[in-house]
């Protein structure tokens, strides 16, 4: 099909796409044209295009911080241990769920499960408060009330860690669980049966047929996990962290978001951000390349 | 099948862990709920667990009586509406072509959707490029930005393309436009994605936090998540700084700050139960394809 005929019948098609790509084009390539800002002194007088070139020495700058290496050592600690928390306790939770037998009781624990990945973290951070607060958490109340002392769960370092990795799981666990029920539903039933007749009791089934049956899926998405590790949202640091424990509280995006936003360093903050998106893109297709090697399914 | 001793002890203990894990979900929720039901004396004694102590319902009738709070409400809901809106049309315009084979320059257009799920300018240039379009403190900032989510768009792809081709191509034999087979066609039959969707974009705007911070200065167009914060930011300062009696009157009081929190949760729960059957079919299509 010539393109004037091709055009005549599927002009449409590109009609609709103007909007959406014009969206892409501004909104998502608009920002990568700004990453220039790293490698000059930006200020906003002159703009972007009137800023003076400085080359690498916003890296220099930000590799001499000692923040900095702070910020980059809590966001690669908190995103392991979430991994080393967080992850099994999905698959644990669907294994859980598959086996229920009891299905009212299946559906409406589904239901209360997902209800945490909905809520905002803001309103997560005032629950937080509310439940661990030292002065009047719900925790803390029956701690003091049994005779002793508060527990600082957000005001001590250590405490405020294993407060943060347990709303964590409390936030996603359920949610979580989606992903590995869809792919028990791809198991064949027939192999339970079989698994049954043979005398093999419930734990030898999840150990023998359904841990199996979810190894890629398990592989996949602990790589994918692998391959954010330097990536991190703003909010949930943001909200459950606080001066007291932004030694470990303070990480890449919060970093960017105190330096240039409140401190207006527009050009270190860029520069900050611009390390964590090549390194994340690096983390993300290695793993990517690794899921291919490792499983037949790869994410890209 | 028969049941085993050691079946029935697991069905047992399965049933044991999912509820306390259910009701481990459910507690901070009826914590909250009932401190926002309580009086202040059991509050600040802290007799209140997770049901109400001395009920009342004062600290509501402050919350829907402040015209800040009613504003707020207001306001984030016109947001809500008006993103999700503006989401689904440019996600349907993306999805609708780029889910066609005979679309010339497909893979190059998809790539460009693609970059984005892995590389982005970061949050400094984002915000230099909304404060050069002069956005800032105005609705568009936390409209326009967040249009289309990639991997959102990629899900509503593959729903599309999964949709026989022959009934779009029988449609085009009796003349049917692209327009016409995109509403009459595609689209009724893509209603539970669209449901999902549309879901996922509304509680994400509901929700969303970081770029409200970041683009909003004047207090008429805070987003609940803004204003919430800055309540229980109060909060976390009492319990840093362990202020005395004298000055714990200026700090707003916790069941104020709880009914204020159920009262930025509820409609999200309200719409929720509703879309769930949807939305767990919604994320498996994507978890397979994805």
């Amino acid at each position: 099909m010539s393109w004037n005929v091709y055009l005549r019948r599927y002009w449409q098609l590109y009609a609709l796409l103007a909007l959406p790509l014009a969206y892409f084009v501004i909104f998502k390539y608009g920002p990568m044209y700004g990453i220039q800002i790293a490698f000059k002194d930006f200020n906003f007088f002159q703009g972007i295009e009137g800023s003076e070139w400085i080359g690498l020495e916003a890296f220099r700058d930000i590799f001499r911080m000692r923040d900095f290496y702070i910020t980059l050592r809590n966001t690669l600690m908190l995103n392991f241990l979430d991994l080393l928390v967080s992850f099994p306790a999905p698959l644990i939770l669907a294994i859980l769920l598959y086996e229920m037998r009891l299905v009212w009781f299946k559906k409406l624990s589904q239901t209360i499960l997902y209800i945490p990945h909905f809520i905002s973290w803001v309103i997560i951070g005032g629950i937080v408060y509310q439940v661990f607060g030292t002065q009047s958490g719900m925790i803390n109340n029956v701690v003091t009330a049994l005779g002793f002392d508060a527990i600082p769960f957000l005001t001590d370092k250590g405490y405020w860690l294993t407060t943060y990795l347990a709303v964590g799981v409390w936030q996603s666990a359920g949610w979580g669980t989606i992903i590995y029920l869809a792919a028990l539903t791809g198991i064949n039933k027939e192999l339970f049966e079989a698994a049954g007749i043979d005398g093999a009791g419930r734990l030898r089934r999840i150990w023998h047929i359904t841990l199996p049956g979810l190894k890629p899926t398990i592989l996949v998405l602990l790589i994918i996990n692998l391959g954010h590790m330097i990536s991190i949202g703003f909010e949930r640091p943001y909200v459950i962290g606080n001066l007291a424990v932004r030694e470990y509280s303070d990480v890449l995006s919060t970093f960017v978001y105190r330096v240039g936003l409140e401190s207006g360093q527009y050009t270190l903050a860029t520069a900050v951000g611009l390390f964590q998106a090549v390194v994340g893109l690096v983390f993300v297709l290695g793993a990517n390349y690794a899921s291919k090697k490792l499983t037949d399914e790869s994410i890209m | 099948m028969r049941t085993h001793t050691s079946d029935r002890v697991f069905d047992a203990v399965n049933f044991i862990v999912l509820l306390a894990f259910t009701l481990i979900c459910l507690a901070p929720f009826l914590h909250i709920a009932a401190i926002s039901l309580s009086s202040a004396g059991p509050i600040l004694s802290g007799k209140v667990s997770l049901l109400p102590v001395e009920f009342t319902t004062e600290a509501y009738a402050k919350v829907f009586t402040d015209a800040s709070m009613i504003r707020s409400l207001g306001f984030t809901v016109m947001l809500t509406v008006l993103y999700t809106l503006f989401c689904m049309l440019l996600s349907i315009a993306a999805g609708y072509p780029l889910a066609n084979k005979k679309l010339r320059g497909r893979k190059g257009l998809m790539l460009i959707v693609v970059v984005t799920m892995f590389f982005s300018g970061g949050l400094i240039p984002e915000y230099i490029l909304v404060r050069s379009l002069h956005l800032l403190d105005s609705i568009w900032a936390l409209v326009l930005p967040g249009l289309i989510n990639p991997f959102y768009l990629i899900i509503l792809i593959s729903f599309f393309a999964n949709i026989p081709e022959s009934l779009q191509e029988s449609a085009e034999i009796d003349g049917c436009s692209h327009f016409r087979s995109l509403i009459g066609i595609m689209l009724p039959l893509s209603m539970p994605v669209i449901a999902t969707l549309s879901l996922f974009y509304a509680v994400g705007r509901w929700n969303g936090f970081t770029d409200t911070l970041m683009y909003i200065n004047s207090p008429e167009l805070y987003p609940l998540q803004l204003k919430l914060y800055q309540l229980i930011q109060n909060n976390m300062i009492t319990d840093l700084l362990q202020m005395e009696g004298a000055q714990m009157a200026l700090v707003v009081p916790e069941s104020l700050k709880a009914a204020s929190v159920i009262f930025a949760t509820v409609p999200i729960l309200i719409v929720y139960p509703w879309l769930q059957r949807y939305f767990v079919n919604g994320v498996m299509i994507g978890a397979i394809k994805g």
